[in-house]
């Protein structure tokens, strides 16, 4: 590549590399299929594969587990249960000093759908597939909770019953004097919200390969972790081992992370576990379904927020009331999303006073984790909703709501009450620009007319402020003083770096900043060039990562986006060290003083005589090859690694304020939307977003972290949600159900820049790739209140909510008997109650023919649909081996069925429950028998309950599936007590017809 | 009537990148385990393993398939494209590719292949597509990196530079 | 994610598969495109001893005009379909419909007759069947028998297909003349199933509306001779009718509401076509 010509810059440096949109090193491997990501990665001959069995159950006790069937297939040479992980492991360390112990496998309880039960090691993942199918668990279902709120209350089930609560943390902070300014406030202005769970799902899923080496106790590892390193003790704790003893590597490249690949942590030590009870390497691919429901999630989380504010807008004070959904398990580092953002908890705003409630609360869902945004999107959401209110209750302009109460230009670095230290902006002039570059006044133009034409339009803004860089003692604010005091302070984000020169000056770089796309290889290699005046082609940066050979840190890793105010600073100090051990050894045989040498072009040369000149291989080679001519007192080779932790990220002080992050960008955005009135179909007429992330280093990749961040948060705003049934079923288990966007849903955005160099790190470089994350869901959030007037929008806004939102009433049809049975009314609705329904049938027999059936074990295994065998296990209460099914959908299960509030011959109760690979069904119905002269009649209802994998993929026709199954009951029943009059099989529309309109499904 | 059982390897001849391979398959093996265990083509990503994210996406008989949805033993006796045959023999990028690295359309770059493969075949099919046409072609593929913006653009205008050549 | 063992068999021609069929009986699947019926085996949800191939019989792929029909092989895929210069000539509503099904990389190897076969509630081809009142031409050893899309598909996933029989082709009636089509859909994505689909057919005084995604099958009602004022009404009785249930993605009330909205907007603009 043609070198361009150099910029001069800020820091005084020339600039020929960093800023410019250099194309990406990485994407030549990539494109082609030649980068290798971690099932890629070479094993020992023999390794064995992972299949992990899973809860169907949100909560329930484990009876029994009977492996022996799988332990018999051929090809299978270990299963192993919670008895084998607590003898080989302990629970992994967690942050509150909480009874809430957690191993790789579950061990006497499952707390979520998806928990791990067991895993096969098997010799190809095929065949533990079916050993898993062939394990038998017996459990003993327990009542789950699932929303948050029912958590908190007294009398709920309780995911930790040793904590004696499922709010296992809660802390209260106070800023400055928030309770005089709320009660001097012209008004109140509160909102509360409602932020789902979901994540942004790397299309690569984890992937662990570990093969124990018995000599020296040691776990080589191979995974796609990405950090921080932090989890890497908690890991050798859990193994009982050193820290030197757990080795572990990261490939090049890895699909996608966003914070996820973080929770592949207790699957390393399960495998660990694994590879040291069979002797042989395993290795274990985490599939799409185990992904979706089992990896994590962001936490959902409900904010009460209030603003304390003046008639003019002005905004006196907050108050935030947070309680954050953890799910089953606290794993590390949780609950980061609910302190991680502490500092900066006021936004982009200058109120000073302050109020903090922190709740962590504890559900039957899958384990919270690391999601991209990390807290920013739940908070957000919160604060900016809550100012589209103050904007909307005092008949103001949203946009001069924000602008009345931004931060003041001209008053950075600017510490927010809660101890953020922000470090440069000027969000008055960014919010102008955008404005006048992103085209607001046309934009209300174009809203203007829209509603004048009677179309359903509105426009949203957001302002948030982007923190990068985490203060890796952000955690330490959820315990109180004195504990923290205690333990002794924590904070600070160390990072390494090293570049390599060989003998013939070819260059090389290693860094710990575990890249997923992100191009890190590209921009260090960027900065190195640019030190030593080389083209970034010349320099290979190796990304791997390992914990036996490379510099160890508790940072080390991708989150946070601290890669550019850390991995790049640091870069940035091994390549100067290197570029002045080169200088100084350039200037004996140059001639001239080492603060006169320069580089450029693949050369050294004294600065103001460049052809005095020497090629920047020659030094190289004296430095390996000549070491008794190095400068006296020189270390020998050229190998320079730094290391750097920026001051301001100091611990958090006696008053819980804590700088968070150590750089704070600003993000501006603002977007038209329409709705269409018919469908509730929401549609981004034009986006518009605005960053401030300090100093760019390469514009392509920062307009690439954005596309891709706006990218999530339009799934997030529109279409991605993990749903969970009332009873903790979990319904998102396949990517048709977990809707991630596509290219018909992603609109363009118009991306604007404006750059304030941030003076706390050398490159003024800050984080880019988390705004929009933060700022998307609720800038459309505010749009479509805007074009509805309402207040309450909950994400995602999916047509359905869009349109119920709409208030509309449903005109009854005009003969009441059209509409549906009560059925409907009762019917599931989206995360709500069981599947419930009811008929009624008229039968040609007396109640006392149709009772004795009924109690009749040989009838009663003709009655129950594909019944294989049936044993009676005590009074009216059966065993049954089933194989049902629904079209192609077939599945083998244990039935568990029993006959109960025996009113003989009036009324019955049938209740039960299925177990099988396919999930778990528990549900009861009672019949009632009603003689009406010659005939009876029989009414039903029934409530189920499904669960495991037919909840998880086959959502979507649940409710049918049931019809069909109870369908095939009655009419075998049916069949069985009035043979003569049961319909028969005959054109096939009839029959379903009488059979539907019999079982009363179907007018 | 051809009858491999089940439980048993059985050997796949076909026709890889324009040249023959073959590799032993139980019946139920799905082609992309099949690519990437026995053949080692690396270049295979599996994201879903049903159908929806469209990774593994590879050309059978010069039409994109799934290769998830697809079992080893279907492609005996046909030809299986994967991106590896994209690039010119001295590893030259193709048009498309070298359009990918000029809009950033890549990042963690593993839905990249299939997504290339999907392209390739569509701009073959079409030599002018619009805007929208690239957008519901590109709709049976998730990329979670990019908002989609650069490859879009990379396609539109590889569509232009192809037809300007002709 | 891996399906259980099955063994593969591909006949050399029909009569073959429909031997196999007929000696394995219910255990054994007919595998043509794979679009259904892999990933639902992925999960393991489905199983089967055999899979019977299909794919490859050459005579199974066709797309041919006969006597008013437009009949399809099974082993034509929905890709070469759309594709077919003379379709929106003939079959305009498939022309509409076709571009909602799945995606271009499952179009290419998804197959007309599999779609239908697997009758999927919310899918566009067997609703589109049902509302042009198309045919299935089942095949077993025994014999050959043509079953009305209303006859065929009986319930969600559920068809009167017996289990030696194969779904050799299926029958879509040539457009009318004179006759105005439309098909609508509202999917959360380009290429989901559909929350609700709505396929109307408007010829002279008749208007007939099939709607897919409701009820747990394509369900067509045909007015003749409706008043204007009178449509809202009866797009809200059948609305009613249809129930719809509630899943995560749409409650119920919900989809009623798209069979009256998008009912509406289909018949108003297949009326707008037809002459």
């Amino acid at each position: 590549m043609a070198q361009p010509p150099s910029q001069p810059s800020h820091d005084g440096l020339e600039r020929r590399w960093l800023g410019r949109p250099v194309e990406r090193i990485e994407d030549a491997t990539l494109l082609t299929g030649h980068g290798y990501f971690a099932d890629d990665m070479p094993t020992r001959a023999g390794t064995l594969h992972a299949a992990i069995l899973r809860s169907p159950h949100a909560h329930a006790e484990i009876v029994a587990i009977d492996t022996a069937k799988a332990m018999a297939r051929s090809g299978v040479v270990a299963v192993l249960t919670g008895a084998e992980i607590k003898q080989d492991s302990d629970p992994f360390i967690i942050v509150l000093r909480q009874p809430m112990d957690q191993w790789s496998l579950a061990t006497d309880r499952v707390r979520f759908v998806g928990e791990a039960v067991a895993v096969v090691i098997a010799e190809d993942r095929y065949i533990a597939e079916d050993a898993v199918d062939d394990i038998e668990v017996e459990y003993r279902k327990l009542p789950a909770v699932i929303d948050p709120m029912s958590a908190t209350a007294a009398d709920a089930p309780l995911v930790h019953p040793a904590v004696g609560s499922n709010v296992p943390s809660e802390r209260h902070f106070s800023y400055g004097d928030p309770e005089r300014r709320f009660a001097e406030a012209d008004r109140v202005v509160e909102i509360t919200i409602d932020y789902p769970r979901n994540s942004q799902t790397p299309l690569e899923g984890f992937v662990v390969a570990a093969d124990y080496q018995p000599g020296e106790g040691v776990y080589d590892v191979m995974c796609n972790f990405q950090g921080p390193f932090t989890v890497h003790p908690v890991m050798s704790k859990a193994l009982r081992c050193s820290g030197a003893q757990l080795r572990i590597r990261t490939p090049a490249y890895s699909g996608g992370g966003f914070g996820v690949k973080q929770a592949i942590f207790p699957y390393v030590v399960l495998m660990c576990i694994a590879s040291r009870r069979t002797g042989r390497p395993v290795k274990w691919v985490e599939d799409r379904f185990e992904h979706l429901t089992a990896a994590i999630a962001a936490p959902n989380r409900i904010i009460r927020a209030a603003a304390a504010v003046k008639n003019d807008g002005l905004v006196t004070a907050f108050r935030f009331e947070q309680i954050d959904d953890y799910g089953a398990y606290l794993r590390p580092p949780m609950p980061g999303p609910l302190y991680r953002q502490h500092g900066i908890m006021s936004g982009a705003y200058a109120a000073k006073d302050m109020q903090i409630v922190n709740k962590l609360v504890m559900t039957n869902k899958t384990p919270s984790g690391m999601v991209r945004g990390f807290g920013g999107p739940q908070i957000y959401y919160g604060l900016e909703r809550l100012m589209q209110r103050v904007a909307v209750e005092l008949g103001l302009d949203p946009l001069d709501v924000i602008r009345k109460n931004l931060v003041p230009a001209g008053s950075f670095p600017y510490r927010a009450p809660a101890g953020a230290l922000i470090d440069s902006g000027d969000y008055q002039t960014a919010i102008a620009m955008a404005e006048r570059d992103g085209g607001l006044a046309d934009l209300r133009r174009r809203r203007d007319e829209a509603r004048a034409a009677g179309r359903i339009y509105g426009i949203g803004f957001a302002a948030i402020v982007e923190p990068a860089q985490s203060n890796m003692g952000y955690l330490s604010t959820i315990v109180p003083v004195e504990e923290r005091r205690k333990a002794g302070p924590k904070g600070g984000n160390v990072a390494y770096a090293t570049v390599n020169v060989d003998c013939l000056g070819a260059v090389s770089v290693t860094a710990d900043s575990l890249p997923q796309g992100q191009g890190h290889a590209t921009i260090l290699s960027q900065i190195v060039a640019e030190q030593l005046g080389l083209d970034p082609h010349d320099i290979r940066c190796n990304m791997e990562r390992d914990t036996q050979r490379d510099p160890w840190s508790i940072a080390t890793g991708n989150y946070s986006s601290r890669f550019s105010s850390s991995t790049a600073v640091v870069a940035q100090m091994a390549a100067k060290k290197v570029r002045a051990k080169i200088a100084q050894i350039a200037s004996q045989t140059l001639n001239v003083p080492a603060d006169e040498v320069a580089f450029g072009d693949g050369k050294v040369f004294a600065k103001n005589n460049p052809d005095n000149n020497i090629r920047f291989s020659r030094i190289a080679g004296t430095a390996h090859w000549s070491p008794s001519e190095l400068p006296t007192g020189m270390a020998p080779g050229i190998s320079e690694t730094a290391s750097y932790s920026a001051p301001e990220i100091e611990p958090p002080n006696d008053a819980d304020q804590i700088n968070t992050s150590l750089t704070y960008g600003f993000v501006f955005d603002f977007c038209g939307i329409e709705i269409d009135r018919d469908t509730g179909a929401i549609r981004i007429d034009k986006y518009v977003t605005m960053h401030d992330a300090g100093r760019i280093l390469n514009p392509l990749i920062a307009d690439g972290q954005i596309y891709g961040s706006f990218g999530w948060g339009i799934g997030c705003a529109l279409l991605e949600e993990f749903a969970y049934g009332a009873d903790g079923s979990f319904l998102s288990g396949t990517f048709a159900d977990y809707l991630c966007p596509t290219a018909c849903e992603v609109p363009r955005p118009v991306i604007l820049h404006m750059e304030s160099p941030s003076p706390l790190t050398p490159l003024g470089a800050k984080g880019i790739g988390e705004g929009n994350c933060m700022s998307t869901p609720v800038c459309i959030a505010n749009a479509v209140a805007d074009a509805l007037g309402v207040k309450d929008v909950k994400l995602p806004l999916t047509p359905a909510r869009v349109k119920a939102l709409m208030g509309e009433t449903e005109k009854p049809p005009r003969v009441a008997a059209k509409a549906p049975p009560a059925r409907a009314a009762a019917a599931a609705t989206p995360g709500g109650k069981a599947l419930t329904g009811s008929g009624a049938q008229t039968v040609p027999a007396s109640p006392e023919v149709i009772w004795r059936a009924l109690l009749d074990p040989k009838v009663l295994a003709r009655v129950i649909p594909g019944c294989h065998a049936l044993d009676q296990t005590g009074p009216n209460e059966y065993r049954a081996e089933v194989s049902l099914g629904v079209g192609i959908v077939k599945g083998r299960f244990t039935a568990r069925v029993a006959l109960t509030d025996l009113d003989p011959p009036r009324a019955a109760t049938l209740s039960g429950g299925l177990e099988g690979s396919l999930g778990s069904t528990t549900g009861s119905g009672r019949v009632r028998l009603v003689p009406q002269g010659a005939v009876t009649q029989i009414d039903y209802d029934y409530v189920v309950e499904i669960s495991g994998k037919a909840a998880a993929v086959g959502g979507r026709m649940l409710d049918g599936a049931t019809k069909v199954l109870i369908g095939q009951f009655f009419q075998r029943l049916f069949a069985e007590i009035a043979p003569e009059a049961a319909p028969r099989p005959g054109p096939a529309r009839t029959w379903w017809q009488r059979l539907l309109k019999f079982l009363g499904l179907q007018s | 009537m051809l009858e491999l059982k089940e439980g048993v390897r059985h050997p796949v001849d076909f026709i890889l990148n324009g040249k023959p391979a073959r590799g032993l398959a139980e019946p139920r093996m799905l082609l992309s385990d099949f690519l990437r265990q026995e053949l080692g083509c690396a270049e295979i990503h599996v994201g879903c393993e049903h159908g929806v994210c469209g990774a593994c996406t590879v050309l059978i008989d010069g039409i994109p398939a799934r290769s998830c949805l697809t079992l080893a033993v279907q492609t005996a006796g046909r030809t299986v494209e994967t991106v590896r045959s994209l690039a010119a023999e001295d590893g030259a990028l193709s048009d498309l590719q070298e359009a990918f690295r000029r809009h950033h359309a890549l990042q963690c770059g593993y839905c990249t292949p299939g997504i290339l493969m999907s392209a390739e075949q569509f701009l073959r099919e079409r030599a002018d597509p619009s805007e929208q046409e690239v957008r519901e072609m590109l709709s049976g593929h998730i990329c979670r990196c990019t908002g989609y913006v650069g490859i879009v653009e990379a396609i539109l205008e590889t569509a232009r530079s192809r037809a300007g050549a002709r | 994610m891996k399906p259980k063992p099955f063994t593969y068999l591909r006949p050399a021609d029909i009569n073959e598969a429909l031997q196999a069929l007929a000696r394995i009986g219910e255990d054994a699947r007919i595998l043509a495109g794979g679009q259904s019926l892999l990933p639902m085996m992925n999960f393991r949800l489905a199983q089967a001893r055999a899979l019977i191939d299909i794919s490859r019989l050459a005579p199974l792929a066709y797309i041919r005009k006969t006597a008013g029909e437009i009949e399809i092989g099974a082993a034509t895929t929905q890709a070469q379909l759309l594709a077919w210069p003379q379709l929106g000539d003939a079959t305009p509503l498939l022309s509409a419909a076709l571009p909602h099904v799945g995606h271009f990389q499952t179009r290419s190897r998804g197959t007309v007759c599999g779609s239908i076969a697997h009758s999927d509630p919310a899918s566009e081809l067997p609703l589109c069947l049902a509302t042009l009142e198309g045919k299935v031409v089942l095949r077993s050893s025994k014999g050959e028998r043509v079953l009305p899309a209303a006859e065929f598909q009986t319930g969600m996933l559920a068809t009167a297909r017996r289990p030696d029989e194969v779904v050799v082709a299926v029958r879509f009636p040539e457009r009318k003349q004179g006759a105005g089509y439309a098909f609508m859909e509202m999917a959360q994505r380009h290429g989901d199933f559909a929350i609700c689909a709505v396929a109307a057919v408007v010829s002279g005084k008749t208007t007939r509306l099939g709607v897919g995604g409701v009820a747990d099958k394509p369900t067509v009602r045909e007015w003749s001779g409706l008043p204007n004022g009178e449509l809202d009404d009866a797009l809200n009785d059948f609305a009613w009718e249809l129930g719809g249930t509630d899943d995560h993605h749409a409650t119920a009330a919900y989809r009623r509401e798209l069979v009256r909205r998008l009912g509406r907007r289909a018949i108003e603009e297949a009326a707008k076509c037809s002459s």
